[in-house]
């Protein structure tokens, strides 16, 4: 007689993980697709398919009149100036918040290679407002400042600035952070104020660093300006809004052809002042 | 005739002539060594007779089939006979044990099977089985990438096994184990394949090992064949002519002693 | 010497495009801080205080949450599946002309943002949350699709012909050979594009596509400022939930 035991199938010790991720997943999935009113069949429903055959028939041909043309050059102008100020603005206020909340200037951190409590705590504060800041969708903002001082590009410049103030806040204090600790370490201890051990001990280490990630946040902001358009800010943003509101298919493909060669051109150009700055 | 090459020759597609003028023929069962200084073209010929590449010139006949001919599902069914045998198994890192030998059979399971089995092994058992001869059957849920390269080797043999493969091909299969592992695996190889009457076909680099455990040995130089010998022919003067390297002062291997298999000598390797 | 003047130039340049930007824009930012807009500016950030907690408007509100996180989850999932068919494509895996043709494909979703994608998509499926859902799908399909081809091209092609060697299908040899290396890292990808999306599905509502955008924009428009505040904080709340969420995730896969 043969035991049987030992010969017995072996017991998956995955199995079960996985069969209970695949009902959760079905359990999250089904309220998921209600929610969202997930109809593909509305995208092929007689009237929808109308008025947007209607429309893409209106992108061929694309508007190239003169008047529309300069229209479209001082919008696409308008939203790259609205990026580099807003990103300058950003700037003002990310360099003194991420000093203020990076551990890297820490004093008491020299003695045993952590901040002291206290001094950390009154470095949240700083923490916190960079996190409050890029929470919060730019857009959103946006629209709160085109309330608060009327339609057009001031609204996006305030936006940009308020938003990447806190991108770039919390990625320079990690820059900081990650850099050799040790020449402002030496400069800390040898008695230096904390901005000159910045500027000699972390400055030099880190600038190529910073150069490259402002410089593809500026290219993230020519996309943030079209975009915040949309809720009134000018730009290229404010003119596809309306001409998709006047079904004008011809002006929506030149301005989406503008934006491709707009984003495409601010690529090319960060990449090269990467490469020649950093 | 369960291999038979006909005046095969491989050219590569950077012109580098591997093999030239071949005439072989491996009846089914027969256990044979490929031996033969690096460069010798172990390798290319491996691969030729594992589909992997097609002869530039000759006949090639496997398993009674011409790899020439075929194509698609034909060409599918005549590789899920062949075992190759890898000196390094390539076994993706994050993949479980029992996966990696399911994964023998693809050539012969469906798609949806296949697809079902990756989510939950549905042949564990044989996957198992496949793992016993190798003691190895407790790492059945483990990840690969938590297992030492011996162990992988080991998992690359079951795999083969559980192809339950007609021919199985074997490219420097211990070449990265210590000495007690490599003689252990390979004599656990050729017992397998004696009792399954498999045909073994194995490249080895340790001369001492494959004369102890292959009954025929064939010796390869610059893409020909030197000689083709029972294991118990093969002398000294063959080895001599067979690793002679004019670039070097001479240093040929040693025959090993009848009574040898001591474990503590590190095997001799040709210069 | 040469290097510093070099980028003494290209430094001069950005500085000239800095002044050029804000001349251009005429922005009168002395005007802003003048005192009388201050003040105008002050009462209306003061109106959004205190924000509404009625629970009628909290049941809005977590309704709209919901929607929102619906959107971008499933929005999210529909362009992992895309854009993992599309990457087998865009990584050369079936020829040279479907790779460069998806690669465009690609290029040409993931440059049109959300937002204009958003407004395209409620002229094609009316206004509501289907519209943000397949607009986040388009944007993110993308974006992942040439993540994942990246990663499909620095995976080792080893395993995968080995099984095909031995007499594997292609479709049975990519699942066993090369997904396993492959779908750790497309997994993180997407958790990593659920924290853009739940960002950006908050905001499609602001051309109809449903969540709490559409509140925002409805309760800014009617000027009922403290509502939109309690929509902001929810906001706030949801995407720290899910950053907080596909990070965690991200390190248990790890």
């Amino acid at each position: 007689m043969h035991l049987s035991r030992a010969k017995a199938d072996p017991r998956d010790p995955a199995a079960l993980p996985r069969l209970l991720l695949t009902v959760l997943a079905i359990v999250l999935l089904w309220p998921g697709l209600v929610l969202t009113e997930f109809k593909p069949a509305t995208l092929v429903e007689s009237r929808n398919l109308d008025v947007f055959a209607r429309f893409l028939a209106g992108f061929w041909p694309p508007d190239l009149s003169s008047d529309f043309l300069r229209l479209l050059g001082r919008a696409t102008l308008e939203t790259l100036a609205m990026a580099t100020a807003g990103l300058a603005l950003a700037l003002l206020l990310a360099v003194p918040l991420s000093l203020l909340c990076s551990r890297a200037l820490s004093v008491s951190a020299l003695l045993t290679g952590r901040p002291a409590w206290l001094a950390d705590m009154l470095r949240y504060p700083a923490r916190l407002l960079l996190i409050l800041l890029r929470s919060i969708p730019e857009i959103v903002w946006a629209l709160l400042f085109v309330r608060a001082v009327g339609l057009g590009p001031t609204a996006g410049v305030l936006a940009i600035a308020i938003t990447y103030s806190g991108m770039l806040g919390k990625v320079y204090a990690e820059i900081y952070e990650s850099v050799d600790q040790r020449p402002a370490r030496a400069l800390l201890q040898a008695g230096s104020s904390r901005l000159a051990a910045f500027c000699y001990g972390i400055l030099p280490t880190a600038a190529q660093e910073l150069t490259s990630y402002t410089l593809y946040r500026w290219e993230c902001a020519v996309r943030a300006s079209v975009i915040m358009g949309f809720v009134g800010a000018g730009g290229l943003g404010q003119m596809i809004d309306l001409s998709i509101r006047m079904f004008a298919g011809g002006e929506v493909v030149t301005i989406l052809l503008t934006f491709l060669l707009l984003v495409l051109a601010a690529d090319q150009l960060s990449s090269l002042l990467r490469r020649r700055l950093a | 005739m369960s291999i038979r090459l006909d005046g095969v020759g491989l050219t590569h597609a950077n012109g580098y002539q591997a093999l030239q003028q071949i005439d072989l023929s491996i009846v089914s069962g027969e256990r044979v060594a490929i031996i033969g200084p690096s460069g010798a073209g172990k390798t290319s010929l491996l691969r030729l007779l594992g589909t992997g590449l097609m002869p530039s010139a000759g006949q090639l006949q496997l398993l009674g089939e011409q790899p020439a001919t075929l194509r698609g599902r034909a060409l599918r069914r005549l590789r899920a006979r062949i075992g190759l045998i890898h000196q390094s198994p390539p076994l993706p890192p994050r993949q479980r044990v029992v996966t990696a030998v399911l994964a023998g059979r693809l050539g012969q399971w469906s798609l949806l099977r296949a697809l079902v089995s990756l989510c939950y092994p549905l042949d564990a058992a044989g996957a198992r089985a496949a793992l016993e001869p190798l003691d190895l059957e407790d790492k059945l849920f483990t990840r690969c990438d938590q297992l030492s390269g011996g162990q992988l080797q080991r998992v690359g043999i079951a795999r083969v096994l559980y192809q339950q493969a007609d021919l199985l091909l074997a490219d420097e299969p211990v070449s990265a184990m210590d000495p007690v592992l490599a003689e252990h695996t390979l004599g656990l190889l050729s017992q397998l394949a004696e009792r399954r009457k498999l045909t073994l076909v194995a490249s080895l680099h340790a001369v001492d090992l494959a004369l102890r455990h292959f009954p025929r040995v064939i010796g390869l130089r610059d893409g020909r064949v030197l000689f083709d010998l029972p294991a118990a022919e093969v002398s000294q003067t063959h080895l001599a002519q067979l690793y002679v390297n004019d670039s070097l002062t001479g240093h040929t291997p040693p025959l090993p002693s009848a009574e040898s298999a001591q474990a503590e000598q590190a095997p001799r390797r040709c210069t | 010497m040469k290097r510093h003047i070099e980028a003494l130039f290209w430094l001069t340049l950005v500085g000239a495009a800095l002044v050029w930007s804000f001349n251009w824009l005429q922005l009168d930012l002395v005007r802003l801080l003048r005192q009388d807009s201050l003040q105008q500016m002050g009462s209306y950030a003061g109106s959004f205080f205190p924000p509404d907690t009625s629970p009628t408007w909290l049941r809005q509100i977590f309704k709209g949450a919901l929607e929102t996180l619906a959107i971008s989850a499933i929005g999210t999932l529909l362009a992992a599946l895309a854009g993992a068919a599309l990457s087998l494509l865009a990584a050369g895996r079936l020829g040279m002309l479907a790779k460069d043709m998806s690669r465009l494909l690609l290029n040409a979703l993931r440059s049109v943002p959300e937002l204009v994608w958003a407004a395209l998509m409620v002229l094609a499926a009316g206004l509501g949350p289907f519209a943000g859902t397949l607009a986040l799908a388009l944007h993110t399909t993308g974006v992942l699709g040439r993540l994942f081809a990246e990663a499909l091209e620095n995976t080792p092609p080893g395993p995968a012909l080995a099984l095909r060697q031995a007499g594997a299908g292609p479709v049975a040899a990519f699942c066993y050979g090369t997904l396993p290396g492959v779908l750790t890292q497309w997994l993180s990808y997407t958790l990593y594009r659920w924290e853009n999306n739940i960002r950006m599905a908050a905001v499609l509502g602001f051309v109809g596509a449903g969540g709490l955008g559409q509140m925002l924009y409805f309760t800014l428009s009617l000027f009922q400022q403290s509502r939109a505040a309690s929509v902001i904080l929810a906001m706030l709340v949801l995407v720290l939930l899910v950053d907080a969420l596909s990070a965690w995730l991200r390190n248990r896969l790890g």
